[in-house]
């Protein structure tokens, strides 16, 4: 089992451990001396720390975040890291995006589209760790196109989402045309699925090669 | 602005810090093939102070960028939908019944005169200068409107509502929010009343008693009721409505694209479809 990064822990909350982080409540989630309950079912990056994954997070890291949705994840992430940009596409969960960063000056929304990372690239610096957890057709695509923001020694920690690429298909089938695209350009290091957590979801730690 | 250089370009450069709007110009319309150490770089080019300042500057600008780009894509929302669908529905009903006078006022003069939209066309093409000519060029016109409002609301149904859009096609989506009187709306309606909207009459004829439950309303129009056997129909549009309802609630409150619900939709449609009926 791996280190939690600095700024994670587990607290009690109604008697029950749970992963937390410290920082200004965001979508309603219970909080106890300040530190906000990190439900793990609700977050890809949660159940991967949950699950013991070696994701090399130490806190403070700099973090390119993609699919950033309503901030829940994004939020927590932005609690225990340096400068953590946020990328989302759609308007509106990036409204509630927004009053997750209000608070954090460390935490910078974009309304981007992450298949084209060079209209963003005027702005991210490059980073530590690249979080991917977008809904779309392409996720392999979508994190060799954003490979430039990683430095050599980054870390991408990836959840694929087996039914954003074709509902149809047998998850395992998708899964692993995923890892072989995403060979073109990182070097896997570790793969798990995130049940129970979460449904027909690998999570994927690589880094640029 | 950076778009003379965009290989090197940080958004910061060449932008007045001061200048609120040219920073959110910047933020939301710049681009750079690649990343750099932008935060290094505003420091040295006297862009601001130190590292601190100039992510609190960033800070403040992304917010401020992001805002205005949310608030632009949903003032284009589901209200200027509602208009653009009843302005063609409108622009139809108007050309449809000009071009019913159209054709009884042709009928009076000519043996073969026929009816429709495209006799008025055939007419407006006429070189005459004459009054019944000119009212089938305004029912030509408002057809060519209705025409371009249909891909009006083709185009953007699907980013109001991208999972309503997709399970019902774009023009039955805007159509159900129109009539449930927004996206909001639509989303807190269950499936029962999405599935009888714009059956109205029936139903509270029904509701008086006077008359059968009504099946459907406007989701008449849909593949997924059309193509089964009229027999089945009922069981065909309670199921489409309530993914319909599921389609509205996931774009309301999220906006994500879920394309299972298109799956779905297909497989319990399809078993319907299968059911043995009497002939």
């Amino acid at each position: 089992m791996s280190d939690l990064p600095a700024g994670v822990e587990r607290r009690a909350f109604d008697g029950r451990e749970s992963l937390a982080t410290e920082g200004e409540s965001v979508y309603g989630e219970p909080t106890v001396d300040g530190w906000r309950k990190w439900d793990v079912r609700r977050s890809k990056l949660g159940a991967m720390l949950e699950k013991g994954m070696d994701t090399n997070l130490a806190g403070g890291e700099t973090v390119l975040y993609l699919g950033a949705a309503a901030g829940t994840t994004v939020s927590h992430v932005a609690d225990f890291s340096g400068p953590t940009y946020a990328v989302e596409f759609a308007a509106r969960p990036a409204r509630d995006l927004l009053d997750a960063a209000e608070p954090r000056k460390n935490l910078f929304p974009l309304l981007k589209d992450a298949r084209k990372p060079e209209t963003y690239a005027h702005v991210v610096e490059p980073v530590d760790v690249l979080i991917q957890d977008v809904a779309t057709r392409g996720q392999a695509k979508v994190a060799l196109a954003n490979r430039r923001f990683l430095d050599d020694d980054g870390r991408l920690l990836l959840a694929v989402k087996a039914r954003s690429e074709d509902v149809a298909r047998d998850p395992d089938a998708v899964f692993e045309e995923t890892l072989t695209a995403l060979k073109d350009g990182y070097e896997i290091l570790e793969t798990r699925s995130l049940e129970p957590f979460h449904d027909d979801h690998l999570a994927v730690v690589a880094r640029p090669e | 602005m950076n778009e003379a250089d965009p290989s090197s370009g940080g958004w910061f450069e060449n932008v007045d810090r001061e200048d609120a709007e040219s920073v959110t110009e910047a933020i939301r319309t710049g681009s750079a093939e690649s990343p750099a150490a932008w935060p290094e770089r505003a420091v040295e080019s006297g862009f601001a102070d130190e590292r601190d300042e100039y992510y609190e500057i960033l800070h403040d600008a992304t917010v401020r960028a992001t805002r205005e780009a949310v608030q632009e894509a949903e003032r284009s929302d589901d209200k200027q939908l509602m208009h653009s669908i009843r302005a063609m529905d409108d622009c139809e009903r108007v050309a449809n019944e000009l071009a019913e006078r159209v054709a009884e006022w042709a009928g009076s003069r000519h043996e073969d005169a026929e009816t429709g939209v495209e006799y008025a066309r055939e007419l407006a093409e006429t070189d005459d200068d004459d009054p019944l000519v000119s009212l089938s060029r305004r029912v030509r016109d408002l057809d060519d409107e209705a025409d371009a409002l249909r891909a009006h609301v083709e185009r953007t149904a699907p980013e109001v509502a991208p999972n309503l859009s997709a399970l019902a096609g774009p023009v039955l989506a805007a159509r159900l929010i129109a009539l449930a009187g927004g996206l909001k709306q639509l989303a807190r309606k269950p499936a029962g009343t999405v599935q009888v909207l714009g059956a109205e009459e029936a139903l509270f004829a029904h509701l008086r008693g006077r008359a059968p439950s009504p099946k459907h309303g406007v989701i008449f129009v849909h593949e997924a009721v059309q193509g089964t056997h009229p027999e089945n129909r009922g069981s065909a549009a309670r199921a489409l409505a309530g993914k319909l309802a599921i389609a509205a609630r996931v774009d309301h409150y999220s906006g994500e694209r879920k394309p299972e619900l298109d799956a779905e939709l297909a497989e319990r449609i399809e078993r319907i479809q299968a059911r043995d009926v009497d002939e």
